[in-house]
């Protein structure tokens, strides 16, 4: 049909020219961009979505990463709002030496304990979820449970969700304490990994986002002490700070797009803290 | 007329030329720099850091405080699940060259170069995927442990893509083998197996080693595929039936959270240099193995 050595021309001017316009696109864009956790990429998917129907000329684009990655990103300019399930760090806010980022509280988020549906235990203490963690109990019967290995899955360190459970669970609260994960600990790369892990292991235990929770894993009720009261995570008990094990979701900011505030001030609104409720996260309380 | 249109192509040739000559530098000059980034972001880390503990220590902590960078852990699952895969991969590969080179009817030997071929265009994350979704739950099964997550798993997985590297190159170290080797073990009466394994075998045997050296170099940097199978638990295993953590896969993990600069941001690309060392050191072996046969 076309001689080779056209095709071949076409082919390498294409070649040539796809790249260049690719780059032309994406410098013109001004979409708005937002990175970070893992844990609220889902949510920020349905804002994104939700925002676009209302204003149908403005695009939202949502990745993921890990909360870590989303913060490193507004550090360095490459996003305009940083979705985080943990507050920033010490050594975060040096590296933003004299930038001002902005902290806005969004939702809540419950981190359920999860176990295989089969597994008689039902409840434990935070003591008792820090040990098997750290690997100070390695077997279920340490905790009232059968006589088997427990298998313990966790998140990767660039997740929100692997270092609040760092802190509030493994360390009570104390965040610079010495306990951690042990080295026997599998770090799954996101919690849909976790689920599924623990819904075919009948000896697995990990943690999720509420929002992850589903028939086909237990949650455990969780207490302060052995003496209880143990409680189940919900809205209610998260509202009402009897479920401690949950933690507030950020946007980090620094107002470099027109948009930025128009679509925080959306979040807050009460449709958007009802696509809040839908994905199972808990909305801010309204006051 | 003929005068300035000669000068007018010696011009033109001569730009050509500069120019594929540019191109041909610019895989070196791209190399070098590559080098120098990753030495130049890594050996911040031991300016604070004892190269002697990075090498050496069980522990990998990069964000307690205060911090401990030993890859040992890493390096271990690196090299178990690559020797593992070497294990599964180089058998059957050379088994596979053999048949391929040697034994099949040439529209057989056409079909299995083919599909050979194309095991190798199968996109390594692809192969992950169905990895955790069939042979998890078969090795957790099989072997009555509790997660099929292991480095095993890895292995599998690995050997089936190190085996196209491998197959190809034998069977191009085979066919490389001078008739006269055939034609003279016939004439003192050998038998066809007695032929390939004791007369081709050895013969070919630098361009096979070669092979080997290739794959493992391919299987080494492997990072997604063995992210999902492998369970990324930091410790040293005693068998291939336990979750290992790869210094591929720890990258991958933890490069997005790292704070540009910090120590935890060095000690990744530190672990980048040792992954270039290993695999450079690999492919000079493997080229060194090649050059001698010749």
């Amino acid at each position: 049909m076309f001689k080779p050595s056209f095709l071949r021309q076409t082919v390498l001017c294409l070649s040539l020219v796809f790249p260049f316009s690719t780059l032309l696109l994406a410098a013109k864009s001004d979409t708005l961009q937002i990175k970070g956790s893992d844990t609220m990429v889902n949510l920020g998917q349905a804002w994104a979505e939700e925002y676009m129907t209302l204003y149908p000329d403005r695009t939202v684009a949502v990745t993921g990463g890990g909360s870590g990655t989303g913060i490193a990103a507004i550090i360095a300019g490459t996003c305009d709002i940083a979705q985080s399930s943990r507050s920033m760090t010490s050594e975060e806010k040096a590296k933003a030496g004299g930038q001002k980022v902005n902290e806005t509280p969004v939702a809540y988020d419950g981190i359920a304990v999860i176990v295989h549906p089969s597994n008689p235990i039902s409840q434990l203490t935070i003591e008792q979820i820090s040990d098997i963690f750290t690997g100070k109990i390695k077997n279920w019967s340490g905790v009232g449970g059968e006589d088997k290995e427990i298998l313990v899955t966790s998140r990767e360190r660039n997740s929100g969700t692997h270092v609040f459970f760092l802190e509030h669970v493994l360390r009570k609260g104390h965040a610079k304490g010495p306990e951690e994960f042990g080295d026997f600990v599998l770090m799954m790369p996101s919690s849909q990994a976790i689920v599924e892990e623990v819904k075919n292991s009948d000896v697995a235990i990990g943690y999720v986002g509420l929002g992850y929770v589903n028939p086909e894993v237990k949650v455990l009720k969780v207490s302060q002490s052995l003496e209880g009261p143990f409680v189940q995570p919900s809205i209610e008990t998260i509202h009402n700070k009897t479920y401690e094990v949950s933690r507030p979701l950020f946007f980090y900011t620094k107002e470099n797009h027109p948009n930025v505030a128009d679509f925080i001030q959306f979040v807050l609104s009460p449709d958007g803290q009802e696509i809040v409720k839908v994905l199972d996260f808990v909305p801010l309380e309204q006051s | 007329m003929k005068h300035s249109r000669s000068i007018q192509s010696q011009i033109l040739e001569s730009l050509i030329e500069k120019a594929i000559f540019f191109a041909a530098v610019l895989t070196i000059i791209l190399i070098v720099l590559i080098f120098i980034f990753l030495i130049k972001e890594g050996l911040n880390l031991f300016k604070v850091y004892p190269i002697s503990i990075f090498l050496f220590n069980r522990r990998w902590q990069p964000i307690s405080e205060p911090p401990s960078f030993g890859i040992l852990p890493l390096l271990c699952g690196s090299i178990a699940v690559t020797l593992g895969a070497i294990v599964i991969a180089v058998p059957l590969g050379i088994a596979s060259a053999i048949y391929i080179a040697e034994i099949a009817p040439n529209w057989l030997k056409e079909i299995l170069k083919a599909t050979v071929e194309f095991l190798a265009a199968i996109p390594s994350i692809v192969l992950g995927f169905v990895g955790l979704v069939t042979l998890v739950p078969l090795v957790k099964k099989t072997f009555g442990i509790p997660t099929g997550l292991t480095a095993l798993s890895g292995s599998i997985i690995l050997g089936f893509m190190a085996m196209p590297t491998i197959v190809s190159m034998m069977e191009d170290a085979l066919r490389a083998v001078p008739k006269s080797y055939r034609e003279g073990a016939l004439a003192l009466g050998a038998t066809r197996w007695q032929t390939i394994w004791r007369v081709l075998v050895p013969a070919a045997s630098s361009g096979m080693l070669a092979a080997i050296m290739l794959g493992i170099g391919r299987v080494i940097g492997e990072t997604m595929a063995v992210m999902m199978i492998t369970g990324n638990s930091a410790r040293i295993p005693n068998t291939l039936l336990q979750p290992v953590r790869t210094m591929t896969a720890t990258i991958a993990a933890e490069m997005g959270e790292a704070v540009h600069g910090s120590q935890h941001y060095s000690a990744l690309f530190a672990i980048g240099i040792v992954l270039f060392i290993i695999t450079f050191l690999l492919n000079l072996t493997a080229s060194f193995f090649i050059k001698r046969r010749l």
